[in-house]
C-alpha cells in the first residue's frame, strides 16, 4: 500500500488535477449557455421542443461514441482537453436547461403576478422573483449534472485529455486492479463530495412557503 | 354629475374577448374619487377580469379604459402599476422577502432612498395594527392569514397610490378575521379617502365596505348603484345575491 502511494501518489494527484479541471471547465461553460437557455425557453415556449430535443439527443448519444466523434472535427475537436470539455459540456446541459425551465415555471402564478401587478418589469420579475425563487431546483440540475460529468470524464482519458481515466484505461489494458481502483476510488470520492457539498447549498436556498 | 376630471377610473364600451367568448362585454363604468366600488357577482362574471383591465395586466379588444383622465393604452404600462395598488387573494407576498421588503417593493421599484422606504415600511405596519418590530424582519411564512393579508394592504398602500383594486382580498380568512379585517379596512379607507375597486361574491361584504355596488353577470354590469339602490332593485341576480343575506330558519 505504502509502496503503491509513494509510487503513484504524484500522479494521483496530478491526475485529480486534471480531472477536476475538466469537470470545472465543462460545468462553468454548460451554466453560461444551459441556464440562459433556460430562461429563454419560459419566455419563448415554441423554443422548448427544439433546445430541450437538441439536449435530450445530446445525452443519448454513447459517451465513449461522443468524444470518439469530436476528434475528427476542426476547431473544436481534434485529441486532447478541448473535445473531452465540450462532449462534457454536452452531456451537462440536458439538467442544467431542464432545471432551469423546470424551477422558473414552477414559481406560483399569483406570486408572479402580484409582482407583474405591482409595476414589476419582466427583468425585474426573472430577477428578484423568479430565479431565486427557482434556485433549489435550478441547483439540483448543477448537481446532477456535476456528478454524471465527473464520471463520465474518466472516458476523456480514451481521447488524450487526461484525468483519472488514465489509471482506469492502463488498469483494463494491464489488468491490473490497482492501478484501476485509484482511478476509480477518487473519481468517486469526487463525485460524492460535489454531490453533498451542492447539496448543501441547495438546502441553503430551500424557502419556506 | 362629476367633470370628467374628477372621476378617477373610467370603463368605455370595454369589451375583452378570449377565443371568441365575452368575459367582458360592454362595459360603461365610471368610478369616483374616494368610493369604494364593489365589483359584486359569481364565479366568472367578469369581476376579476375588469380590474385586470384597470392597471392593464390585460388590454380591451375594443373600448378604453381610461385612469386618471389617461387611456391604459398610453400609460406606460410599469407606472400605471406603480400607480395603483394590487391586492389578490392569494396575497401574492414574495416568500424570500421579509415583511419589510414586501412591503418596500414599489418604493424600491420607484427608486426611493433606503430609509425613506424604512420609515414607510414601520409607518404601515402601524397603519395596518401590525408591531413593527416584531414582524418586518419576519417572513411570510412566519405569519398567520390574517397578518399576511394585512401586510398585503400595506404592500399596496406603500407608495400612496390614489387608486387600489383589491379582488377578493379576504376571501380565504375565518369569518371573524375577516370581518375584523373589513372594519379596520373601511375605517382605513375613509381615513384615507382612496379610490378602490373591490371585487367579491360575498354579499354580506359588499353591504359592509360599498358607496356604491356594481353587480356583473356573463361579463355585463347589469346593475349598478348604492347599497339602498340595490335593495330596491329587482334585477334578478341582485334578487338572487339578497337572498343569501338572510338567515336560514333552523328547525
Amino acid at each position: 500500500m505504502i509502496e503503491f502511494f509513494s509510487r503513484y501518489g504524484a500522479e494521483i494527484i496530478q491526475h485529480t488535477l486534471e480531472h477536476l479541471y475538466l469537470v470545472t471547465i465543462a460545468i462553468s461553460i454548460s451554466l453560461l449557455i444551459g441556464i440562459p437557455l433556460g430562461i429563454l425557453v419560459t419566455r419563448k415556449p415554441e423554443l422548448n421542443q427544439p433546445i430541450l430535443g437538441f439536449a435530450n439527443i445530446m445525452q443519448t448519444i454513447p459517451s465513449l461514441a461522443l468524444f470518439g466523434l469530436l476528434i475528427p472535427l476542426p476547431i473544436i475537436g481534434g485529441i486532447g482537453d478541448r473535445s473531452a470539455i465540450i462532449a462534457l459540456t454536452l452531456y451537462s446541459l440536458l439538467p442544467i436547461i431542464r432545471n432551469t425551465y423546470t424551477g422558473i415555471s414552477g414559481v406560483d402564478p399569483a406570486i408572479r403576478e402580484a409582482g407583474k401587478g405591482m409595476g414589476m418589469t419582466d427583468l425585474q420579475l426573472l430577477f428578484q422573483v423568479e430565479i431565486p425563487l427557482a434556485m433549489p431546483v435550478i441547483l439540483a440540475g448543477i448537481r446532477v449534472a456535476t456528478v454524471i460529468a465527473i464520471g463520465l470524464a474518466t472516458v476523456a482519458a480514451a481521447i488524450g485529455a487526461g484525468g483519472l481515466g488514465v489509471f482506469i484505461f492502463r488498469g483494463i489494458q494491464t489488468i491490473n486492479n490497482q492501478l484501476l481502483l485509484a482511478g476509480a476510488i477518487p473519481s468517486a470520492l469526487m463525485a460524492l463530495i460535489a454531490d453533498f457539498g451542492l447539496g448543501f447549498i441547495e438546502k441553503r436556498f430551500q424557502i419556506k412557503e | 354629475m362629476p367633470k370628467k376630471s374628477e372621476i378617477a377610473v373610467e370603463c368605455l364600451n370595454v369589451n375583452y374577448r378570449v377565443n371568441r367568448r365575452l368575459l367582458v362585454d360592454n362595459l360603461n363604468l365610471q368610478i369616483y374619487p374616494g368610493e369604494i366600488l364593489i365589483l359584486l357577482g359569481r364565479s366568472g362574471s367578469g369581476k376579476t377580469t375588469t380590474i385586470k383591465l384597470i392597471n392593464n395586466l390585460i388590454t380591451p379588444t375594443n373600448g378604453d379604459v381610461m385612469v386618471l383622465g389617461k387611456s391604459t393604452t398610453q400609460w406606460n404600462p410599469f407606472d400605471l402599476r406603480r400607480n395603483i395598488g394590487y391586492v389578490i387573494q392569494e396575497i401574492g407576498l414574495f416568500p424570500h422577502f421579509t415583511v419589510e421588503q414586501n412591503i418596500g417593493l414599489v418604493p424600491q421599484l420607484l427608486g426611493w432612498e433606503r430609509d425613506r422606504i424604512s420609515d414607510r415600511v414601520y409607518q404601515l405596519l402601524k397603519l395596518v395594527s401590525l408591531e413593527a418590530q416584531y414582524f418586518a424582519k419576519r417572513y411570510p411564512h412566519q405569519l398567520s392569514g390574517g397578518q399576511r393579508q394585512r401586510v398585503g394592504v400595506a404592500r399596496a398602500l406603500a407608495a400612496d397610490p390614489p387608486i387600489l383594486l383589491m379582488d377578493e382580498p379576504f376571501g380565504a380568512l375565518d369569518p371573524i378575521t375577516r370581518l375584523e379585517l373589513q372594519r379596520e379596512f373601511r375605517q382605513l379607507q375613509q381615513q384615507l379617502g382612496k379610490t378602490v375597486v373591490f371585487v367579491t361574491h360575498d354579499i354580506q361584504e359588499a353591504f359592509f365596505l360599498a358607496s356604491r355596488i356594481g353587480l356583473m353577470q356573463d361579463g355585463r354590469l347589469v346593475e349598478l348603484g348604492t347599497p339602498q339602490e340595490f335593495i330596491d332593485s329587482q334585477q334578478p341576480e341582485a334578487q338572487a345575491f339578497l337572498e343569501c343575506l338572510t338567515i336560514p330558519k333552523v328547525s
